[in-house]
């Protein structure tokens, strides 16, 4: 099977419609599939539920696709950098399933290995438990919570092979492999294509199985959010 | 009198002990990380994948691919490791990480916490917090007493909560307070600060442990 595409577009050929659900990888502007992001915008799909930790902030990431009105909601857990995210959410235009950080990934790992529900001590006793079923174990309460697919998958690695085996850099990994475990078709954007055979095969953080498009991205933004520095000296 | 934003952090900074694996809230508790002493051996973990956080990068050397949870560019050590967040969550709910410094909106008398919602107002979200405070072993609060003439310290929250009775120690401007059966327990004074003040500065019962 083919999996090498030339362009995110290519890669997103016949993939996308409207109202589907997209798990995208990143936290914050770190690890995100910026090309995948651009063409999503180009190709004027809407309706979309967006699975992802943040929400870009404005006119980058994410954000362009609040901003191009093609999301109607997000599942995330952390929107605080993006302005129009919250003029957007305070009038109503967009819905929020607000999932604590730590309760996200797990819904993506469970998606994508098959488990379709899990407890968790997280939100117990909080407003993000209402309604969700309740257990308790040894004495204390736990929530469950449903395992997340996606209709697709949008991430983002340092180095990928033909087979669409990935390694990602530093904390750019984050959630990207639970993003790409957890949709029948998973497009990754990479710095480097490789050939098969050019990765270590012990340190492939994403194997190939996930993964049934790639392509290397011409020109990577990877914008910071925060540029701290340390004085010299 | 009070303790400056900088002796709350030198403070807090006081709840590390060595060996401790510790996760470090967005904004001031970020600062703490300033306060370590070279001679303990203090692990950061930040939840967006990475466990022994270095300080940030000399100007040229910022990476892109390596952010703390605050989005804040910082640098790795010899010691660090990176993973995804499933595994990132898994050390925190698991119980693997010994302390979290938090900060907070409202702390209740019963431990409870409020930090991530401002209904109607602010949209933040609760990232990792609701998460933290279940999972790791000790938690403290690191906040200004008062909002405006409001204190943060009350019977029970009124802001929606992050996580029940979750909070074990709080360390403000004006001291330090502690949360056990019987509620809120002065443990220590900012320079300067009376117990009359203190007890002005609690909207709630305060019993005095000094």
């Amino acid at each position: 099977m083919n999996k090498i595409c030339s362009s995110a577009a290519e890669a997103l050929k016949g993939a996308l419609r409207d109202n589907m659900v997209i798990a995208a990888g990143g936290f914050g502007l770190c690890g995100i599939p910026e090309h995948c992001i651009t063409a999503i915008r180009e190709s004027g799909v809407k309706g979309l539920t967006v699975i992802s930790n943040n929400a870009g902030v404005d006119g980058f990431g994410l954000g362009v696709l609040l901003e191009s009105g093609q999301v109607k909601k997000m599942i995330s857990s952390y929107v605080g950098e993006n302005k129009f995210f919250a003029e957007l959410y305070l009038s109503g235009k967009l819905e929020v399933e607000f999932t604590p950080q730590g309760t996200l990934a797990e819904r993506l790992r469970a998606g994508g290995a098959g488990i379709p529900a899990f407890y968790t001590r997280t939100t117990a006793g909080t407003d993000l438990a209402k309604g969700k079923e309740t257990r308790v174990f040894d004495g204390k309460p736990y929530v469950m919570e449903l395992g997340l697919k996606a209709d697709l998958a949008v991430v983002k690695a340092w180095k990928g092979d033909k087979e669409g085996n990935l390694i990602y850099r530093k904390t750019a990994r984050n959630f990207n492999p639970l993003c790409a475990a957890a949709a029948p078709i998973t497009v990754a954007e990479v710095e480097e294509l490789v050939e098969t055979g050019a990765l270590d095969a012990s340190f492939i953080h994403t194997p190939g199985i996930f993964v049934q498009r790639i392509f290397q991205g011409d020109r990577f933004d990877k914008r910071i959010e925060q540029r701290t520095l340390r004085k010299r000296g | 009198m009070a303790w400056t934003r900088d002796q709350m952090v030198a403070r807090a900074a006081l709840e590390l002990q060595d060996g401790f694996y510790v996760n470090l809230g967005i904004g001031i508790p970020t600062l703490v990380s300033n306060h370590i002493p070279p001679s303990m051996d203090v692990t950061l973990q930040s939840e967006n994948g990475m466990l022994g956080v270095g300080p940030f990068p000399f100007e040229g050397e910022e990476d892109p691919d390596l952010i703390n949870a605050g989005k804040q560019t910082v640098t790795a050590l010899p010691r660090t490791s990176y993973f995804d967040s499933a595994t990132s969550f898994a050390m925190i709910r698991g119980g693997h990480i010994d302390l979290a410094i938090l900060g907070g909106m409202q702390v209740a008398e019963n431990g409870d916490l409020a930090n991530w919602l401002v209904p109607g107002k602010m949209v933040k979200g609760p990232g990792g917090a609701m998460d933290l405070v279940v999972g790791v072993k000790r938690v403290v609060v690191v906040m200004e007493q008062m909002m405006k003439e409001e204190s943060k310290l009350v019977r029970r929250c009124t802001l929606p909560l992050t996580g029940q009775g979750c909070v074990h120690r709080l360390i403000t401007d004006l001291g330090v307070i502690d949360i056990g059966n019987g509620g809120f327990m002065l443990k220590e004074l900012a320079e300067g600060v009376t117990v009359e003040q203190m007890k002005k500065s609690t909207a709630a019962d305060l019993k005095i442990g000094l």
